[in-house]
């Protein structure tokens, strides 16, 4: 029972509590220049996330016979087939898509999320565990791609996947297409979720704070009583 | 020297699968990826030259120069695929000449990576559209700020001056170097 607690925490993890984007801050390269739409955001997260889950298997898999002094180097190879893999598919099955994202298949090689994974996790842990955990950090990943395309889309072209969702009245915001506007709503994201995070600490300290004190008024009056 | 060994083996045999899996999925992928290419020139090719039926690869060291034919097998004129620097990197138009090199019939950007909402205005029909049935000769002129008074000026696309030269340029750089070609034969 306990152990099944633990699994579902190993997923649920990346989502938020070491989101890639927001609280590892890894892989920023990508996360700021593809997500001028949403489309390209879900096209690039889905790409790291299969590099990210195959690798971590093969990792997990193999952890125990690569000596140590060569582990780098040996992840690296992993992660570059599975990046070659993915770029040839989509050259051959999704042109468009491979051809808006361009340089940035082939740079997912030295995405320092997907190496960060692997030597902080998979090269530790079982199979199962690796697997939760690249699977989360890659939705984790996608989610923030997404969330980040669709907000600089909306303002910056009036849509979000293609649908236009502000009307004709508003004016677009250029800069939010150009890299400023990656810079811009990247850094507002994360003050927002760094200020919410602080909010619930400051919650949960206010909690035991008044349990505490309850309980010393209650001692005293007992006292004076 | 365990050690040293394990680490070889290791290594090579990692390498030797990896390279083996790229290779198959390279076989698989190869063919699909030629078709998308032949498929998204020829695209271009008959957008460019609509009253094309068929086309022929025109043998030229550094362009891509295709001669197109209408239905009777008659030429209509040729079609150029040129690129040269925009203003952030290399920019790569297309376009058709009539069959006596007097006119542009259309162009289309095929590759560029100008500044997102005005270099890339290029590729709109806005701009592409100024090209069609454009005279080419001496060459190409572009204005700024001011409606084209001539046949062959064009209105550059304004905050985006650079970009509209560079297109301007390769299509007059590749004009000259198939003029000169044919001169040649």
């Amino acid at each position: 029972m306990k152990k099944e607690v633990n699994y579902s925490n190993e997923f649920l993890k990346g989502l938020w509590d070491i989101n890639p984007v927001f609280k590892q801050v890894l892989g920023m390269c990508p996360v700021l220049a593809v997500t001028v739409s949403a489309i390209n955001g879900l096209a690039m997260g889905l790409a790291t996330t299969f590099v990210l889950v195959f690798s971590s298997l093969i990792v997990s898999l193999i952890r125990k016979i690569v000596p140590n002094q060569v582990r780098i180097a040996t992840f690296i190879v992993i992660i570059s087939t599975f990046v070659t893999i993915v770029d040839l598919v989509m050259k051959a099955k999704f042109p468009e898509l491979s051809k808006a994202l361009g340089p940035f298949i082939p740079l997912i090689v030295v995405n320092c999320l997907i190496l960060g994974r692997m030597e902080a996790f998979a090269s530790k842990n079982s199979v199962i565990r690796s697997l939760l955990d690249s699977t989360g950090n890659g939705i984790g990943f996608m989610l923030a791609l997404i969330v980040l395309g669709s907000i600089r889309e909306l303002l910056g072209n009036r849509t979000i996947f293609g649908f236009q969702v502000l009307p004709e009245l508003y004016t677009p915001m250029l800069v939010m297409i150009l890299p400023a506007g990656a810079f811009l709503t990247l850094g507002l994201l994360m003050g927002l979720s760094n200020w919410y995070v602080k909010k619930k600490e400051q919650e949960e300290i206010e909690l035991i704070f008044s349990g505490y004190r309850s309980a010393t008024t209650l001692n005293t009056q007992t006292e004076l009583n | 020297m365990k050690q040293v060994i394990k680490i070889i083996a290791v290594l090579t045999s990692i390498g030797i699968i990896s390279g083996g899996v790229l290779a198959s999925v390279s076989n698989w992928a190869n063919p699909f990826i030629e078709k998308n290419k032949k498929e998204a020139t020829e695209k271009a090719i008959f957008l460019v030259q609509p009253e094309a039926k068929y086309y022929e690869r025109f043998d030229f060291s550094d362009m891509e120069v295709y001669k197109v034919y209408d239905y009777d097998k008659e030429l209509v004129g040729y079609v150029v695929v040129n690129q040269g620097n925009g203003f952030q990197g290399p920019i790569r138009v297309i376009f058709g000449l009539s069959k006596d090199l007097q006119r542009i019939t259309a162009i289309d950007v095929l590759e560029q990576v100008e500044t997102p909402g005005l270099g890339t205005l290029i590729t709109e029909d806005d701009f592409k559209n100024q090209f069609k049935n454009l005279l080419i000769v001496p060459m190409i002129e572009w204005v700024k700020g001011k409606p084209p008074s001539k046949d062959n000026e064009i209105k550059a696309i304004t905050g985006a001056t650079i970009s509209s030269k560079a297109t301007v340029q390769i299509i007059n750089d590749g004009i000259n170097k198939l003029k000169k070609r044919l001169n040649d034969e």
